[in-house]
């Protein structure tokens, strides 16, 4: 008896692992939880249930920066994933690793999985390309900024809900009137450098950066103490000063305050939908960002801000085919479909995006569709392409605590962005001295 | 003549230090060593490429006003934590002592702030002071003092002082608590029958006699606010407003593991040995001395 019960131990220890041989595994390490992390776990399982070659395994690293970090540490120790998740912050970061990364145009090409680089949102794309237009790593998870209205705030303040906030000129009467009604959270953001700064750039066509906004080589320097970023900066710092503007953060630490319904104008990613719709016990919709009507007569596009999937170099063509199947799985316009009406974040592919409109959605959910609007209205300029800077992380915290000297008022908007420029250059000149 | 233990022969002397000299090295020295030898390199982040510009690290690193006002912070964070931990354990520690009943329940209370680990220390402390929902910026509110610790610098700094020092108090007072139970009670007795009251009494017999426990939690408190605070300004500021809350320590983390510029962080880590070097140095040349053990 107990002979046999360890002959079949013995069988069953020799034959697993050739069962899991059989299916080649792929690691993919992302960076969401909650809700966005089930939607993630959904996908994989979708993807492993749907083909018995590849595995994929998906782990969860951290916030973006740890990502990236167990993601670089890993390489140096050798044992990176497959698939790896970077913010689009790092993205210059990834791209000057040669050496490091397989480029996703190649992955594909030798998978041979099904890839078309045209069916992808130009401005989407746009981020993740070489300026030759080779997609280098592929869109996952992107959003756009948008301006969201709490409705009952407006009439509460005795401000007509509808009027038109379509222009900051607009929106700086109505905060008026929101303040005189007694208000007293007016506007409150979330990512004040991506929305304010470099959407901001962006919107009215004028460069963040020079060298096309780092796309066109690494000898880049800040531009972001033009005329257009210090007047809106100067505006934002009256509206701090009178109360109008609150300033609760350098992340989303908005978000909270506009969901408990304590604020009535909240600039945040469109993927702040999710949240807002389940949280929120007020009625709310989303309009375009504002422009200034005093610099350009209608804005060019919004930039993204997310993250895209880097593949790993170091392994095995088995491995790397699984990778280019689970990729091409992933801009499939259904997953895509809804991945786009779950959390908010924009369709990578123009089909997604027509899918969802054909299904209704957009009808059903007002609102949902202004972010693909703005981002797709205009072809993207150098200006709006995107944003392609080394070091962007650190050069974010520094525009950061410039921008709350705005706020506080110890600095005006022209002496902060001169300082800005100036920090921030030291470290880009950094990164180029690195990546020579 | 000097009296010595002598071994014979070098083997077994050898032997009995190689563990403690093994350890220092594979977790002190080589490190230690390590960091030395990047502070003179600019590495790409994923190792694949450097380049050698010797000391243009430390060149980038103090010509940079920021880092230079770093110092500044360090040391008024360091101090400030140092006082705001040590000061009210003492105290405490002087009433748990006078306690006749209760002072097992009163001390094991007094312990639990310090199970509570940094960074949740500071995500507590943040919830409190929250600018907008926090109960004591409510409270603070009501009675016409409007907080904001994410754009005022000294009440940044406030924040996460207390931050640092509220989980230090169960750790010193612990020492000191266990330092005055071996006061001997016969030399505070004799001077209370010559007429000391009591706070003469702790300041000519009593905290003498501490002085072997206050200048270690010295040491040690300085070398905590120094390195260990880092959880706490992590979560509560981020080293905001403009930096006001930037210790070294933070720098090292954000520019090696935000920025991935390990070179620059390499050098601050040298930086920073040299100045807790010094420090000790000076605490151990100048402090000590009027330690009477």
């Amino acid at each position: 008896m107990k002979k046999n019960f360890l002959g079949a131990l013995a069988v069953t220890t020799a034959l697993s692992p050739v069962a899991a041989m059989a299916q080649t595994e792929v690691q993919f390490w992302h960076a969401f939880t909650g809700r966005l992390g089930e939607l993630v776990k959904a996908q994989v399982e979708e993807f492993n249930a749907s083909q018995d070659e590849y595995v994929v395994v998906e782990s969860h690293k951290g916030n973006y920066s740890e990502t990236l970090n167990a993601g670089i540490a890993a390489f140096r120790a050798g044992e990176q994933p497959h698939i790896l998740m970077v913010f689009e912050v790092g993205t210059a970061t990834m791209m000057s690793a040669e050496g490091a990364i397989k480029p996703v145009y190649e992955v594909m090409a030798e998978s041979g999985a099904s890839f078309d680089p045209d069916a992808y949102i130009g401005a989407v794309k746009g981020y993740y390309t070489t300026t030759d237009g080779d997609m280098l790593s592929l869109p996952f998870n992107s959003s756009t900024p948008v301006l969201w209205v709490n409705r009952d705030a407006f009439e509460a303040a005795g401000v007509d809900p509808d009027t038109d906030l379509s222009t900051w000129e607009k929106v700086g009467d109505v905060l008026e009137q929101l303040k005189a009604g007694g208000e007293d959270c007016p506007l409150v953001t979330a990512w004040q450098s991506w929305i304010h700064l470099e959407n901001l750039s962006a919107y009215h066509d004028v460069p963040f950066a020079s060298q096309d906004n780092g796309f066109a080589g690494l000898d880049t320097e800040l531009m972001l103490n033009g005329p257009a970023q210090v007047a809106h900066l100067t505006a934002m710092g009256d509206w701090a000063k009178d109360g109008k503007f609150i300033y609760t953060g350098r992340r989303n630490e908005g978000g909270a305050n506009f969901r408990a319904g304590e604020c009535a104008l909240f600039t945040e990613s469109s993927a702040g939908y999710a949240g807002i719709s389940s949280e929120a016990e007020f009625a709310f919709d989303v309009r375009p960002l504002p422009y200034w009507e005093a610099l350009v007569s209608e804005p060019q596009n919004t930039i993204i801000g997310g993250a895209s999937l880097w593949v790993m170099e170091g392994h095995d063509p088995e491995a790397y085919k699984g990778v280019g199947e689970f990729l091409s799985f992933l801009s499939s316009s259904g997953v895509q479909a809804s991945w786009h009406q779950n959390t908010g974040y924009l369709p990578i592919t123009a089909d997604a995006g027509d899918v969802t409109r054909a299904a209704g959605f957009y009808e059903q959910n007002p609102g949902t569709d202004i972010a693909v609007i703005q981002m797709t209205a205009k072809e993207p300029t150098a200006n709006s392409k995107g944003l392609r800077l080394g070091s962007f992380d650190q050069i974010r915290g520094i525009i950061d605590e410039e921008l709350e000297a705005v706020w506080s008022g110890e600095k005006t908007a022209q002496e902060a962005m001169d300082s800005a420029k100036e920090r921030g250059d030291a470290l880009l000149r950094r990164f180029e001295s690195a990546n020579q | 003549m000097e009296k010595r233990v002598t071994f014979r022969g070098w083997l077994l002397p050898l032997a009995l230090i190689a563990p403690q000299v093994i350890i220092s090295a594979v977790f002190f020295f080589y490190p230690a060593g390590q960091a030395v030898w990047q502070s003179l390199f600019i590495p790409d982040p994923f190792g694949l490429s450097s380049q050698f510009v010797g000391l243009g690290n430390f060149e980038f690193l103090l010509s940079d006003k920021f880092y230079r006002a770093s110092f500044v912070t360090t040391a008024v964070f360091s101090t400030l934590v140092t006082l705001c931990s040590m000061i009210p354990a003492l105290f405490l520690a002087v009433i748990a002592d006078r306690l006749i009943k209760g002072s097992g329940v009163y001390r094991t209370l007094l312990i639990w702030p310090y199970a509570v680990a940094p960074a949740v220390a500071g995500v507590l402390w943040l919830f409190m002071f929250n600018t907008r929902v926090g109960v004591v910026s409510w409270y603070l509110s009501q009675l016409g003092y409007d907080w904001n610790h994410v754009l005022n610098d000294t009440e940044a700094m406030g924040l996460v002082v207390v931050a640092s020092a509220w989980g230090r108090i169960s750790y010193n007072f612990l020492f000191f608590f266990a330092a005055l139970q071996s006061v001997p009670r016969s030399v505070i007795e004799a001077a209370a029958i010559d007429g000391a009251h009591f706070w003469r009494r702790f300041f000519t017999i009593v905290l003498p006699l501490l002085s072997p426990t206050a200048f270690f939690l010295l040491v040690v408190n300085v070398v905590y606010a120094f390195f260990e605070t880092f959880g706490v300004i992590h979560t509560i500021t981020g080293g905001g407003p403009q930096q006001a809350t930037t210790i070294l320590v933070y720098k090292v983390f954000s520019d090696g593991f935000v920025g991935q510029d390990l070179g620059s962080s390499s050098a601050q880590s040298v930086i920073l040995l040299i100045v807790v070097g010094l420090l000790t140095v000076i605490q151990f040349k100048y402090v000590e001395k009027r330690v009477h053990y």
